[in-house]
């Protein structure tokens, strides 16, 4: 038990601030995508032809790229011959709506959240069920470890469950493959409703790189209604955590 | 010649299609099985796309005394008689043969599905099934056992963790799991028939979340392949630098498996510890390329970031403190009566089991097999810089845990000495176009263990067939093996002690 405390001692206190304290991130980090069109040359269409999963196209002379799509790879930036495209270290990408992971100018509103009296629900207590559906374990690796003492989910009052009748909603990661939609289905009709549904990384969303492939469904955006939309490949864990965070109010995780 | 009469290269070499000897099948078998019975191993199996009803069938073999890849071919019609029986250890990739393109292996005693999808040719059907029939996973007869006493347990593809989805099927009597069977598939998403007619922009991509897990891994097995094909010699400073990501994986990786096998037996201290320190290390693959999983690193002719001297201080300020962190929370686990009393015993495979069923990576070398692509074959920084292979004899969780442990101090070491003695030059080249009508295979040691790419262009130097075997194609037999006679409550134990990629194999 000694030594078991002498260790405890050593390693110290590892839970990160976030979200009262801002993150720190890596100056290589891949954040949210930022547009320039005013440098784009005319009738360049570089970044659209580099970028591996379509998610820029341009328009005219503007470039509008998804975000849902986007695998955060910079392809893009590395071949723009003017510098109109660059991923900033903004690591808050979470939206309510599909649209609103277009990055376009302008950029319009996004949408709040749904105003159903759904989120009332889980102010105090959420129960997340995970599910994997075709993910490459990398966005299941990054949600994971918000459970860890590195960010300590449960401080928030979210938890991971084993069973979906213990759940409040779903956690999707995965482009959804065409042998894992029954058991996703039928993992979403064990919650009860009323159910949250969460769509995390580029597959879930869009398919990533797996989209149009036959054996997948192009992401869970057309097979359950989907609420939250955490876009990246993977996502960081801080931008999950944000995203989660969202179903809370500020005064709730002890923002002032 | 090689012991198999195959064409005979290195890791990461390429060769003209022209070259490779095409043998009669009674031949080829003949001599793969022969090989094998002298401790040659099967890197992989698999058919070519059937021209006129004729497919090839291609077998490398993998000789780790003398680092020699052999490749040899053979034609193959609608069936042929299963390597099998006589060969153990291929019969995965003859379910997989069967399965991808309708070919029989006449004979294999388990001829049954492994990724659940129509064959990749109109029309045929291993299993004789119509075109409109269902294919719905794990639905198949399974293994049994009958008796009074027996029952069945099955579990998943929807696990009660954030894992990802695999079924399995326990054959029971009391707490006694007398047989388990492995039924993946659930996480097919079409990348090897995806990369036909490549490279395209979303080449990259697919390599990097072949196994999301081991991006390093599959991206650098997939570099040096191209590289191979396009004969291209990446500087040395890049491949330092690959190397160093890719032991930076490892040192994730097991200290992350660390942390959850004291977590499957209910030691805590350390299970917490490693969860937070396995972030640590990846955070230090995210102060290199900005992405905590290596994406958008390695690429054909290198890698895309360079280090500047202050970024090098800082990943070998970080090691020195993460290291000693992790020193302190794993020794934990051998000083604990409790975990050992656990970890000892639980899901042996002895080594004459690794052996036959072709166990890779830190399973085999848990059993005793001294097996490691980085000695074996070594290729990029690993023909300069040798890590001594970490082995233990008894092949249980315990085994599989202490390799790891041996293998987070060498990788740890092998960073130190790189870091600080980083080649000077350039980090990435230009690589020009795929040579026509060629061959390459390419080894990497991934963290789970051997990851086998082999890449085939056609006339027009475009990727003709892209096969990939990820180390737990080999590995989930050895899972199976080394559940017989244990408890079904140390299933979780024992399947964290091998921590196996579904989509990996699931492709």
């Amino acid at each position: 038990m000694l030594k078991e405390l002498i260790a405890r001692l050593r390693q110290g206190y590892r839970t990160t601030p976030y979200p009262l304290a801002p993150p720190v991130l890596p100056d290589r980090f891949r954040g949210k995508p930022e547009l320039n069109p005013a440098a784009c040359r005319p009738d360049c269409r570089v970044c659209a032809l580099a970028c591996p999963t379509g998610a820029i196209r341009v328009d005219g002379d503007q470039p509008i790229l998804d975000m849902g799509r986007c695998l955060f790879c910079a392809d893009c930036a590395c071949h723009c011959p003017s510098g109109a495209l660059r991923f900033t270290g903004e690591h808050r990408l979470a939206v309510w709506a599909r649209g609103d992971l277009i990055v376009q100018q302008p950029q319009p509103e996004p949408a709040g959240p749904p105003e159903d009296g759904r989120l009332q629900l889980y102010r105090r207590a959420l129960k997340l069920r995970q599910v994997s559906a075709g993910g490459c374990n990398a966005c299941e690796a990054d949600v994971n470890v918000l459970t860890t003492i590195a960010f300590d989910l449960g401080r928030f009052g979210i938890q991971i469950v084993a069973s979906p009748r213990h759940a409040d909603g779903l956690l999707i990661t995965g482009p959804v493959t065409e042998n894992m939609k029954l058991a996703l289905e039928k993992t979403y009709l064990a919650v009860p409703p009323p159910r949250l549904v969460i769509a995390v990384g580029a597959c879930a969303i869009s398919g990533g790189p797996y989209a149009d492939h036959p054996e997948v469904h192009n992401g869970a955006v057309g097979i359950l209604p989907v609420d939250l939309f955490i876009p990246g490949c993977p996502p960081h864990p801080l931008t999950i955590l944000d995203g989660l965070l969202r179903l809370k109010t500020p005064k709730e995780y002890g923002q002032p | 010649m090689s012991p198999a009469g195959g064409l005979v290269s290195r890791n990461g070499d390429a060769v003209a299609l022209a070259n490779v000897p095409r043998f009669p099948l009674d031949a080829f078998r003949a001599q793969t099985v022969s090989a094998v019975t002298e401790g040659v191993r099967v890197a992989a199996l698999f058919a070519l796309p059937a021209t006129a009803g004729v497919a090839q069938l291609v077998a490398i073999l993998a000789d780790g005394r003398t680092g020699s890849l052999s490749t040899a071919v053979t034609d193959i019609a609608e069936s042929y008689p299963a390597l099998t029986s006589d060969c153990p250890q291929v019969h995965w990739f003859e379910r997989e043969i069967a399965e991808q393109w309708g070919i029989r292996p006449e004979g294999h005693p388990w001829l049954k599905p492994i990724r659940f999808h129509r064959a990749y040719r109109a029309g045929r059907d291993a299993w004789g099934r119509g075109p409109d029939a269902p294919i719905l996973p794990s639905v198949m007869d399974f293994f049994r056992v009958e008796g009074e006493e027996i029952h069945e347990v099955a579990v998943g593809p929807v696990h009660a963790g954030i894992i990802e989805p695999g079924h399995f099927r326990f054959q029971c009597h009391g707490e006694r799991v007398l047989h388990l069977e492995v039924s993946l598939g659930y996480q097919h998403r079409g990348v090897e028939r995806a990369l036909v007619g490549g490279p395209t922009p979303r080449t990259i991509p697919y390599m990097e979340t072949l196994a999301g897990d081991t991006t390093i891994g599959h991206a650098t097995a997939h570099c040096q392949a191209v590289e191979a094909l396009a004969g291209c010699s990446i500087p040395a400073r890049a491949a330092t630098l690959r190397g160093v990501a890719l032991e930076l994986e490892r040192l994730a990786n097991h200290t992350g498996d660390l942390g959850a096998l004291s977590g499957d037996v209910g030691y805590l201290p350390t299970a917490s510890f490693c969860g937070r320190l396995r972030g640590d290390f990846l955070n230090m693959t995210a102060l290199i390329c900005g992405s905590r999983f290596g994406r958008g690193l390695v690429r054909p002719g290198g890698v895309v970031f360079d280090l500047e001297p202050d970024r090098v201080a800082e990943l070998l300020e970080r090691l020195d403190r993460t290291l000693t962190d992790v020193a302190g929370a794993v020794g934990l686990l051998w000083e604990s009566p409790s975990v050992l009393a656990r970890f000892e015993e639980t899901g042996p495979v002895p080594r004459e089991v690794a052996e036959t069923v072709g166990l890779v990576g830190v399973a085999a070398r848990a059993s005793g097999l001294d097996r490691d692509v980085r000695l074996d074959f070594p290729a990029g920084i690993f023909r300069w810089a040798q890590i001594p292979v970490s082995t233990w004899q008894s092949g249980d969780v315990f085994a599989r845990a202490w390799v790891r442990w041996l293998e987070i101090q060498r990788s740890a070491e092998f960073v130190r000495g790189q870091l600080r003695a980083l080649p000077d030059g350039p980090v990435r080249i230009p690589v020009g176009p795929l040579a026509p009508n060629r061959m390459t295979v390419s080894l990497v040691e991934g963290w789970r263990g051997e990851i086998c790419h082999v890449a085939l262009t056609d006339a027009g130097g475009r990727l003709a067939h892209y096969k990939i075997v990820d180390p737990s194609f080999h590995n989930w037999m050895g899972l199976a093996m080394a559940l017989r006679n244990q408890e079904i409550s140390d299933f979780p134990l024992c399947n964290k002690s091998f921590n196996l990629s579904y989509c990996g194999h699931d492709l």
